[in-house]
């Protein structure tokens, strides 16, 4: 046993198992952007939605809500929040406006974020964008998210 | 120290040292908001202490490993350092950038942090873990360049380990990845693909080789054990995180718009993610086992033992637990994640930078190890520390599992909000563990400070 897996083996296998696997993840990462037009909801990518995408990084939304699962979970998933919101964008910006300065005490609350009507607008339709995209098994699990 | 300039190192610890301080004072703070909602509201809310918390975190570790790289490499390369001047510009570079980051995101809103930094010129903030402005991204591509070159030539002109060798791989790998961090496109879909190719390729492929890396570097020291046998572990143990590790990214395309042959891959490649972890935990054992000499620093033998057990806990068990893709399809993006995230980070990166500072500041402070009494408290530190991490697992596993069942699994799902406030009482134990790790932390810097007898090596007959 000593004998024959020596470190000249192991490093054998490093080597080959790496340049073998990072082969098969470029292939693999090529074949996946090549399928993505078919659920990534390309075709509803406006203007608009870029702007909203924007503005959803500038305020740092990822850092409280999840995105299709991925984010902070101290606040509710928003990949399927136009859903949720009985497909309105109306509602989800009614929200987002809503939000108190001062919080709500005692409890968790949105930040104003002090969005005019464009970029509220804007914010929405990204949200209803990311809720397009055609997840496997419609993730999430159920509305609630 | 057998190389003056390894001395670099020991301001990088520091400055690691410091910002892992504000790292544990924001983690409490995030606690606290999790069950007292408007806390520092709206000063601070939780999206900015967050982000200061995994930002503080990131920066930290990154200092550890460039500080544990500018002392193991001239040691195993036997030559000075190519250039430590370099070294300590870059240090202060890095660690100027990092600070004003930090500040930025406390002292301005961050919409306003955005467009001071000119986002709009080349947009990558607002993505998780990668918030930091542009030119702080720039900033780190620079310094990540110039320590690699530092690194790199000290390596190549002098003599070539596998230690040293793999752990520049790993670093060339960290500096390299870290360039998909300018990329991000419109397409969300495609912009959380590569996302993963930062974080996932770091902490669970290239990071993998570091920490492997300090770890097998560690043990030659401690324990004297023949490098042909640890050289051997080191390629088995890294080509395994490797295989696994590369596809087993798989496992983050689930439920973003990937096809789904990725849930195959995924599940099955993540399924032996743990193996190399569990084999990095015989290792230690192993070798600590087979040693050669009694080193007079038990607090850095425990250290190194302790990374590889709670690595294999956090990284292996915990990241088990929830990447098949039947059980991810409930458990994604609850706390299931932030508890492995918990453990994962601290078992296996936190602890192997803390066990390379264990192991070298005190012979950058020019003795073998550090007093008995110091010990005593660096140990005690250890259990605190560790132990709380286990028990912040343990309460996010329990808060995650309610919060699965109640969201998700049940035939009557509450809403997300509805469902935290039925978990709160996790969250409060959890913010109680949150505070003995502070108290752990706080231990850990006084340890340095204690005085006592000075402690001689003893080198021990060959055990055969």
């Amino acid at each position: 046993m000593r004998e024959t897996f020596t470190k000249g083996v192991a490093r054998n296998i490093y080597y080959g198992g790496s340049v073998f696997f990072i082969l098969v993840f470029i292939g693999l990462t090529v074949d996946t952007v090549n399928r993505l037009p078919t659920t990534d909801n390309r075709e509803n990518i406006s203007a608009e939605v870029a702007a909203g995408k924007r503005l959803w990084e500038h305020n740092d939304c990822i850092g409280c809500h999840t995105l299709l699962g991925e984010g902070a979970y101290f606040a509710p998933e928003l990949g399927n929040v136009y859903t949720r919101f009985g497909e309105s964008t109306e509602a989800i910006k009614a929200f987002i406006k809503s939000r108190p300065k001062e919080g709500i005490p005692g409890r968790r609350s949105m930040p104003q974020f002090n969005f005019n009507d464009e970029e509220l607008e804007q914010v929405a339709q990204f949200l209803k964008y990311s809720d397009g995209i055609k997840t496997a098994r419609n993730w999430p699990p159920n509305i609630q998210g | 120290m057998k190389y003056e300039s390894q001395s670099v190192a020991k301001l990088y610890f520091i400055a690691a040292i410091a910002l892992f301080v504000g790292q544990i004072l924001f983690g409490v703070i995030l606690g606290l908001q999790y069950v007292v909602g408007d806390f520092l509201f709206p000063e601070i809310p939780f999206n900015v202490a967050r982000m200061v918390h995994t930002n503080l975190l990131i920066v930290w570790l990154l200092f550890g490993f460039m500080g544990a790289a500018y002392f193991l490499v001239p040691e195993e390369s036997e030559r000075e350092l190519y250039s430590p001047k370099l070294a300590v510009l870059m240090f202060w570079v890095f660690l100027v950038a990092g600070v004003l980051t930090i500040l930025g995101y406390l002292l301005v809103p961050y919409a306003t942090l955005a467009e001071i930094t000119m986002n709009d010129l080349l947009p990558t903030m607002g993505r998780e873990f990668l918030e930091q402005p542009t030119i702080t991204k720039i900033g780190i591509v620079v310094v990540a360049l110039a320590f690699v070159f530092n690194i790199g030539m000290t390596i190549l002109t002098g003599r070539k380990t596998v230690i040293s060798l793999v752990l520049l791989t790993g670093l060339v790998g960290l500096a390299v990845f870290f360039l998909f961090s300018f990329y991000n496109p419109v397409n969300l879909v495609l912009d959380k693909y590569f996302w993963w190719f930062v974080v996932h390729l770091w902490v669970e492929g290239v990071w993998e080789l570091i920490m492997a890396a300090i770890l097998a570097f560690v043990l030659i020291k401690v324990t004297g054990v023949d490098r042909e046998v640890i050289e051997k572990w080191l390629y088995i143990i890294i080509a395994m995180a490797l295989i696994s590790g590369i596809i087993g990214t798989g496992h983050h395309f689930f439920w973003i718009g990937a096809p789904d042959y990725w849930q195959w891959l995924g599940s099955i490649f993540s399924a032996i993610e743990p193996i190399p972890f569990f084999m990095m935990t015989l290792f230690a054992f192993n070798v600590v086992n087979k040693r050669r000499r009694e080193h007079p620093n038990k607090a850095a033998t425990l250290w190194a033992l302790g990374t590889a057990v709670m690595a294999f806990l956090g990284a292996g068990v915990w990241g088990f637990l929830h990447t098949l893709a039947p059980v991810n399809f409930y458990t994604h993006g609850t706390q299931i994640t932030a508890a492995h995230g918990h453990m994962a980070f601290y078992g296996a990166y936190v602890m192997i930078v803390l066990t390379m500072i264990s192991y070298s500041m005190p012979i950058m402070r020019g003795k073998i190890a550090a007093n008995a009494k110091a010990q005593v408290v660096e140990m005690w530190s250890f259990w605190l520390m560790t132990v709380s991490m286990v028990f912040i697992t343990l309460f996010l596993t329990g808060a995650g599992i309610l919060q699965v069942y109640l969201q998700r699994y049940s035939a009557t799902p509450l809403s997300f909000m509805d469902t935290q406030a039925k978990i709160e009482i996790f969250y409060w134990m959890r913010e109680v563990a949150g505070v003995v790790f502070l108290i752990g932390l706080i231990l850990y810097i006084i340890s340095f400070f204690v005085k006592g007898e000075e402690v001689q090596m003893v080198e021990s007959a060959v055990k055969e």
